[in-house]
């Protein structure tokens, strides 16, 4: 076991540590894995199955389940695009077919994913950029955003 | 000067903080309050300022405007071009009666003291002198239905819960709020937090539970945010922990975040997912109240109905019994959204006209065209045509007219919709969101966009309408739970109000 191996080992037992007198624990901890490395990856899904004592693929089944929970390392930004009826209504399709075309690129630093509905309804189309939620967007804003977000690069 | 600029995300993602910066920059006298959203987005970013017991608002006001305006906030000038007049008489004139969302857009969310001198813990104080058979009896009396969609009698569900004798008992927040066209409980959550807490700590003193999560789904983080910053100022009030407000009894609530699944918002998938599990539903029965959480009775209910529990403790069970119509009392917190001049929140005693609320309160369509479809009650519910605007906003009235009330949510659309899309995006958002448990939902889902693709290619177009028809029918029948049971309800009505949308695409081109 390499240095960082031990160290991502140790981590791992201290997150479980830190929630497993909860009730129900686990969506927790794979929340606060993928906090700290950006994912959650196959030896971080056997280590907490291990702590936990529960069996591998529970804790894969679960981490399968929720689109929020990843097996791969995501790119530097996020991008949460609505695609539901409020934003649909407001011009969103447009607006979500032109990230989706522009996540295509391989150098796009963008994660574009569809997610239905961020409750900014009124102020539809709305995305979320690492977090922060913006509203009334258009194909041209959103391509600006993930042209910036790409070092414009992928204009 | 005291001057009011919200922290609402939505008001956020249109430039509310460049308009809190370029208040203080311009002016350093001024003390500005953030507070959450009064609902009027059509005017935000909205900013208030005090001045003989009144609030006088502004909007939209764009960080450039500041410097036009500050003379304007200074002297209550009313003549500004973006004055709005005193805010409390314009939600009057519109009929809106603030039961649940009071404070919302009125005190900065989570503080303690605003919060108390606003009526906070008035509910709460007077539960504490009750019995919780009385804070039961209270809540039937009002009553109050859940706001979550089902409409289920609040007092009913914790009687159930009171009844029951397994301990430890819960309280579940359902802050999953998933639905597109809904932004109440985001709302609440980030402009008057407390209330929920306040509203969950009742229900914990009527029904014996201890302990409350909030499930709050991953994509509101800013109402975490304030989530965390009122339980932190709750538990240093003494409001929270071992004693509530020095009764010598407990209660103390935790926030849980989702991950992104929707149908975490369907109350035995939220109990697995806070279990820590996958988000499939349970069968039901056994209901929630009976072996919910980790198979303890649980009361789970959303947002809207525990902020609502204060008040009617509060004021009594009158103030919400005696207002709505029919089965449906209180206020129904309108979300209007989508194609509309005028979206916002309006919270209005059950009972007006869909027609109303899209044309004198919405202003029509955006876009300036005729509206000519709406969903209501979320991506589960009909789209409502033109022909059905005289249907009352009421949980039975709307459902005979073959509608949904759901969330309160209320998509408008111009007349350039495509309602076979909106149909075939439905049963797709149907097999994205489905947890897989049942076949009608998993399967259904998927075949029924297969279909709708093969009536609009033109393609035995009769015999595949009577096939979509009839798997909509099974779904209904067949599923495990309203996911895959209602989605074909937006499908059917799209079929049966606009036929013409059904019709083929291919002569179209050239």
């Amino acid at each position: 076991m390499s240095k960082d191996e031990t160290g991502d080992a140790l981590e791992i037992e201290s997150i479980c540590a830190r929630h497993e007198q909860r009730e129900g624990p686990l969506l927790a901890i794979l929340h606060e894995v993928q906090e700290g490395h950006g994912y959650i990856s196959n030896e971080a899904v056997g280590r907490i199955a291990h702590y936990l004592n529960l069996t591998r693929a529970e804790v894969y089944g679960v981490v399968t389940f929720y689109p929020d929970l990843r097996e791969e390392p995501p790119r530097p930004h996020m991008l949460k695009v609505c695609r539901a009826e409020a934003c649909q209504a407001a011009g969103g399709r447009e607006v979500w077919a032109t990230a989706e075309a522009m996540a295509a690129d391989p150098d796009c630093q963008v994660e574009v994913e569809p997610v239905y509905c961020l409750g900014n309804c009124p102020c539809g189309p709305a995305v979320q950029m690492d977090e922060r939620t913006l509203g009334r967007f258009t194909p041209e804003k959103v391509s600006a955003l993930i042209a910036g977000a790409s070092g414009g690069s992928s204009s | 000067m005291n001057v009011c600029v919200p922290c609402d995300s939505t008001a956020v993602s249109i430039g509310a903080d460049e308009v809190a910066d370029a208040l203080t920059r311009n002016d350093p006298a001024i003390t500005v309050k953030r507070t959450g959203s009064r609902g009027l987005y059509w005017l935000e970013p909205m900013v208030e300022v005090e001045r003989d017991g009144q609030r006088i608002g502004y909007g939209p006001v764009t960080a450039g405007d500041i410097p036009g305006l500050l003379d304007a906030l200074r002297s209550g000038d009313t003549g500004h071009p973006l004055c709005v007049g005193d805010v409390e008489a314009l939600l009057e004139s519109q009929g809106q009666r603030r039961l649940t969302l009071r404070r919302t857009g009125v005190v900065a969310p989570g503080e303690w003291a605003d919060y108390v001198a606003n009526g906070g813990t008035e509910g709460l104080r007077k539960a504490l002198d009750m019995e919780p058979q009385s804070i039961v009896d209270a809540v039937k009396e009002s009553g109050l239905r859940g706001r979550g969609g089902a409409g289920f009698p609040t007092g009913i569900k914790w009687q159930t819960v009171h009844d029951a004798e397994a301990t430890p008992k819960y309280i579940v927040c359902n802050a999953d709020e998933g639905d597109s066209g809904t932004f109440a409980d985001r709302m609440l959550m980030e402009g008057d937090p407390l209330a929920l807490l306040e509203g969950m700590t009742i229900a914990g003193l009527a029904v014996g539970a201890e302990q409350g999560y909030i499930y709050l789904r991953s994509e509101y983080p800013d109402a975490h945010r304030m989530l965390e910053r009122a339980l932190e100022s709750a538990r240093t009030n003494g409001m929270l922990g071992d004693s509530v407000l020095g009764s010598g009894r407990a209660f103390d609530i935790e926030v849980r975040i989702g991950a992104g699944a929707y149908i975490c918002g369907e109350e035995t998938s939220l109990l697995e997912s806070l279990e820590g599990k996958r988000g499939m539903i349970r069968f039901k029965p056994p209901l929630p109240a009976i072996q919910g959480f980790l198979s303890r009775p649980t009361v789970v209910n959303n947002v809207i109905t525990l902020g609502t529990v204060p008040t009617i403790l509060a004021e009594g069970a009158e103030v919400h019994s005696s207002l709505g119509m029919n089965k449906s009392r209180g206020t129904l917190t309108i979300q209007l959204c989508g194609n509309v001049a005028r979206p916002g929140l309006y919270e209005i005693p059950f009972g007006v006209t869909l027609g109303h609320v899209i044309n004198d309160l919405g202003g029509g369509c955006a876009s300036g065209r005729p509206p000519r479809a709406v969903q209501v009650g979320g991506p589960l519910g009909a789209y409502m045509p033109v022909e059905r605007f005289d249907t009352p906003m009421a949980y039975e009235e709307f459902g005979e007219a073959g509608g949904m009330i759901g969330h309160g949510g209320v998509v408008v659309f111009d007349d350039t919709v495509d309602m076979a899309a909106q149909a075939r995006f439905a049963l797709e958002f149907c097999s994205i969101e489905s947890c897989g448990k049942c076949t009608p939902c998993r399967i259904g889902s998927v075949r029924g966009q297969e279909v709708i693709d093969r009536i609009t290619d033109d393609d035995d177009r009769e015999a595949n309408i009577a096939l979509l028809r009839e798997l909509c029918e099974t779904m209904i029948e067949g599923s495990l739970c309203a996911h895959g049971g209602m989605a074909p309800y937006p499908v059917l009505s799209a079929l049966n109000h606009f036929p013409d949308d059904f019709e083929p695409r291919t002569t179209a081109a050239v």
